[in-house]
């Protein structure tokens, strides 16, 4: 009998472990453009790719890195890109292009405090709303948020899963502490981790583009007359620039391919909401803070739930009706002006107070005290 | 190989966007006529990338073949993807000036650099034809256009010449009066590797020649053959003299390493270590 290979460990950056977890997922092609905080990403690929068989290109910009790595995957390969804030607002033009194509692709967005250039090397968490509405036109992301490097790398391979799975772009939203820190990683093997592959078409099919809801995907080169368009579009591809029905028909399926499968795709780590009193809602790097600040208030015996979000988009709105039903109070504490906060007020449906707690600047992380003198404020109230 | 030439045998069953008179006719035929005389029964060895603009429908959905229709000024970089991770396709990328050294400047010159393999059909018609005759980098000075009505009051760029100085292994330039050396011109450059530019000037009668005072698209094919220099003509005149003139010819044809070369040469390299 064959020995079962154990889990390896390693002491990795988050970009490293997202690097590594890419390869593990099945990359072969990485385009991108430097900018801090998510440059050892495309540091650590380019080291690697080759040593797989695969191909890292820094381009010339971020409009063709995600130009590239679109091509790539219509060339048959999963292909990624990294960058940050500034970065990703030249990729939202990608972005949009790749929903409207349905071509699967990951873009990890490593936050740092913006807008504009604002502070390159310090943490932020300010691209929330831009990765669900930075494109333009009716559009549906999936966003996940990492809360460690462990987390930083089994999320990357969920994030190609659901782009191969959902035929769509897929963004990492990470964060500048989550990037840089160093932390251990426990790798399982590569046996036991679930990879999923695009669906391919069967020979003969010609309807890439919506007979079902998530049409197979054939490659070019492959002898399907493939073609691709940024224009609506009917089922077999075809530029369709001013019936109202194919347009309608086309995006109202693209985004309900991701709204309809909102549960499938909400991933989420749920401590004590069903029965607490003060409630936080939080992701990424300001859920670090959330647990000591938790235990703090539970050893004042106050009941105190945490809601930690993997899957920011697709926003997980059921959960937080369920939690709003039980908790006198939400706090929501971001590295940001309020982005997520208005629609975990949203999905509260005024069942119960949802409170802010914002920080920025600095890459200052709200800390512990400072939560748990928020919980004992609104504890009060 | 079919008896006798038809654009038919290569083209969709869809009626083309282009106005009467329209220079992207002409590429069309000619260029299919290149590929049946590499003696090409299909295009399934082919894979097209085009952005937007007139241009980048000559392709797509008109060519029976694969074809990726990407955003404006980004063909370049998409068929960079496709050329690295699918290097025995023969990607062809056709595009307008808007598109291709408008907003795609940098991705050309970058393109024309790393020697991508990739054969680029820059069809030139001086003007952003398809949001309405717009001034564009190629449009020549004083010319009356939709954003310049008083003339344009910037000098046009040469990208024939661009692509040249920023590393092509081979640049050629037509005009759509050119037709058998533009025919054998994308012959030679489908055979030739590396990172391939022909520039066809090209006639567009709606949106450019009736503003700037030509009756129709055969008053502009006048204009070009009236104005068409040889290269070794051109090399006996002042830049003074050549001002308004179409320099055609083949401008390099050079044997270099290209992108998917070095870059698989690499992987090698890496495996070894």
């Amino acid at each position: 009998m064959l020995k079962k290979p154990a889990s390896q460990t390693f002491f990795w950056s988050g970009n490293e472990a997202c690097a590594e977890a890419a390869i593990t997922a099945g990359c072969r092609f990485f385009a991108g453009y430097p900018i801090t905080p998510s440059s050892e990403i495309a540091e650590h690929l380019a080291r690697r790719l080759p040593q797989t068989g695969g191909i890292a290109i820094q381009m010339e910009d971020e409009l063709a890195s995600i130009g590239a790595i679109v091509g790539a995957s219509w060339a048959g390969a999963k292909a990624m890109t990294a960058t940050s804030g500034p970065g990703f607002s030249l990729m939202q033009e990608g972005i949009g292009y790749a929903f409207m194509t349905e071509t699967p692709i990951v873009i990890i967005d490593a936050q740092r405090a913006g807008p504009s250039t604002g502070q390159a090397t310090k943490c932020g968490q300010g691209d929330v709303m831009q990765a669900r509405w930075g494109t333009h036109g009716d559009y549906s992301a999936i966003a996940l948020s990492p809360n460690s490097v462990q987390e930083f790398f089994t999320l990357t391979i969920r994030a190609f899963n659901l782009a191969e799975k959902y035929r769509t772009p897929v963004v990492m939203l990470a964060d500048e502490i989550v990037a840089h820190m160093r932390e251990q990683v426990n790798v399982v093997p590569t046996e036991s981790i679930e990879i999923i592959d695009r669906r391919k078409p069967k020979t003969g099919d010609k309807a890439f583009f919506g007979l079902e809801e998530i049409p197979p995907m054939p490659a070019v080169g492959e002898g399907y007359n493939l073609v691709v368009t940024g224009s609506t579009h009917d089922e077999y591809g075809i530029r369709v620039t001013a019936d109202p029905i194919p347009h309608r028909k086309l995006v109202e399926r693209l985004n309900g391919k991701i709204q309809n499968h909102a549960d499938e795709i909400a991933d989420f780590e749920a401590y004590n909401v069903e029965n607490c009193e003060i409630a936080l809602v939080s992701y990424g790097c300001t859920s670090r803070s959330v647990y000591e600040a938790v235990e703090n208030a539970e050893g004042r015996g106050i009941k105190t739930g945490h809601l930690r979000l993997r899957t920011i988009w697709p926003f997980p709105e059921k959960i937080v009706r369920k939690l709003a039903e039980t908790a006198r109070a939400i706090i929501v504490p971001e590295m940001n002006l309020q982005q997520l906060y208005h629609e975990v007020e949203r999905a509260a449906c005024g069942q119960t107070k949802v409170i802010p707690l914002n920080k920025i600047g600095g890459g200052e992380l709200i800390t512990p005290e400072e939560l748990l003198t928020k919980i004992l404020e609104v504890r009060a109230q | 190989m079919t008896e006798t030439f038809s654009t038919q045998n290569y083209l969709r069953d869809i009626k083309p966007p282009f106005c009467a008179g329209c220079g992207a006719f002409t590429v069309t035929n000619v260029f299919l006529k290149a590929v049946y005389e590499l003696g090409h029964k299909d295009l399934s060895k082919f894979v097209f990338c085009s952005g937007i603009g007139c241009s980048a429908w000559i392709p797509s959905p008109h060519f029976m073949a694969d074809s990726v229709h990407t955003l404006h000024g980004r063909s370049l970089p998409v068929a960079t993807g496709i050329k690295l991770m699918r290097p025995k396709a023969d990607v062809v990328v056709f595009g307008g000036d808007g598109d291709i050294v408008g907003i795609g400047m940098s991705h050309f010159i970058h393109s024309a650099r790393r020697n991508l393999d990739v054969l680029v059909i820059m069809v030139n018609n001086m003007i952003y034809g398809m949001t309405g005759g717009q001034v564009a980098p190629t449009t020549p000075l004083k010319s009356r256009t939709t954003t310049t009505p008083y003339g344009s009051f910037e000098p046009p760029l040469d990208a024939t010449r661009l692509a040249v100085t920023a590393g092509a292994s081979y640049v050629a330039r037509w005009t759509t009066t050119n037709v058998n050396e533009l025919k054998e011109s994308i012959k030679k450059a489908l055979q030739l590797k590396g990172f391939r530019f022909i520039e066809v000037v090209s006639q567009c009668p709606t949106a450019f020649g009736r503003r700037v005072g030509f009756k129709d698209a055969g008053e502009m094919l006048k204009w070009f053959k009236e104005n068409q220099l040889s290269l070794s003509q051109a090399g006996k005149m002042t830049e003074e003299e050549l001002a308004g003139k179409i320099v055609v010819g083949e401008f390099i044809q050079r044997e270099q390493a290209t992108l998917v070369e070095n870059a698989y040469k690499t992987i090698e390299e890496a495996q070894k270590e």
